[in-house]
């Protein structure tokens, strides 16, 4: 029961959609997905200082092929909110408000996103050993 | 002149009810994020199929421990801000809206302290 039935100036479905209002919703749905991720990650840690046995546990989770997915997924989100918010960040200095700009920058934004997410799963599983 | 009336003056703050605060922490919190969270990202991909005591290692190792609590409070931090903006523009109803405010800025601040909390006896308790 919302105590406000005022309408609402019209905007989703009286706009004709453009893909970068798309990353727009984006933004907002990984910044979600990342706060409930990182609940995940806090019981990770909480489970790597309760000791070898509870820490075998929630790695046999992580190590999982679905565990591993949700891993994915989430730096995969991280990922994307980290370039996306660097491209709010220039706007938040007045930068780059024009449609071609942020057109532009948009395609950045998904270029980089997958350029992240390849350079830190290949250190992660290269460097550091990760496919153990 | 100022043409703040008295009132506003003494609360000091603009019509948004809490002035510029917020929308810069979360930019100040998001900055730090970016390096820390690039960091973190590789280190957790890293330990992947790790055993207690190489991740042990990892976590415990001072510089690491240094940038994981950091991390994890500009994290739990900005993670607070954002799910606050986002309460904000689809609950109206103000007593579920603040009840669900509280709610997320207590699951935070618990998530936040276990997590750090647990960062830190791995690293000085061995």
């Amino acid at each position: 029961m919302a105590t406000r039935n005022r309408p609402l100036s019209p905007h989703v479905f009286h706009y004709r959609w453009g893909w970068t209002m798309s990353l727009s919703i984006l933004h907002r749905s990984t910044g979600l997905i990342l706060s409930v991720g990182t609940v995940l990650a806090a019981l990770w840690l909480m489970a790597l200082a309760a000791g070898p046995a509870a820490f075998a546990q929630a790695q046999a989770y992580a190590g999982h092929w679905s565990g591993r997915l949700v891993l994915f997924g989430w730096t995969l989100a991280l990922c994307y909110h980290l370039c996306n918010g660097i491209r709010h960040l220039f706007w938040d200095a007045g930068k780059g408000f024009e449609l071609h700009h942020a057109r532009r920058s948009g395609a950045a934004v998904i270029i980089s996103t997958l350029l992240l997410q390849a350079l830190i799963w290949s250190v992660g599983y290269g460097l550091l050993g990760g496919a153990a | 002149m100022s043409l703040r009336t008295p009132i506003k003056q003494a609360r000091g703050l603009g019509s948004a009810k809490d002035g510029t605060a917020h929308f810069i922490a979360q930019r100040v919190s998001a900055l730090l994020l970016i390096p820390l969270a690039i960091w973190l990202m590789c280190g957790l991909v890293g330990l992947v199929g790790a055993d207690h005591a190489a991740a042990t290692a990892w976590v415990a190792a001072p510089m690491n421990t240094v940038f994981l609590v950091v991390f994890l409070a500009a994290m739990f931090y900005h993670s607070e801000l954002g799910v606050q903006v986002v309460v904000e523009d689809y609950v109206h109803t103000e007593g579920l809206k603040m009840l669900t405010l509280l709610l997320s800025k207590f699951v935070h601040i618990l998530f936040g302290v276990a997590a750090i909390l647990a960062v830190l006896r791995v690293s000085l308790g061995g």
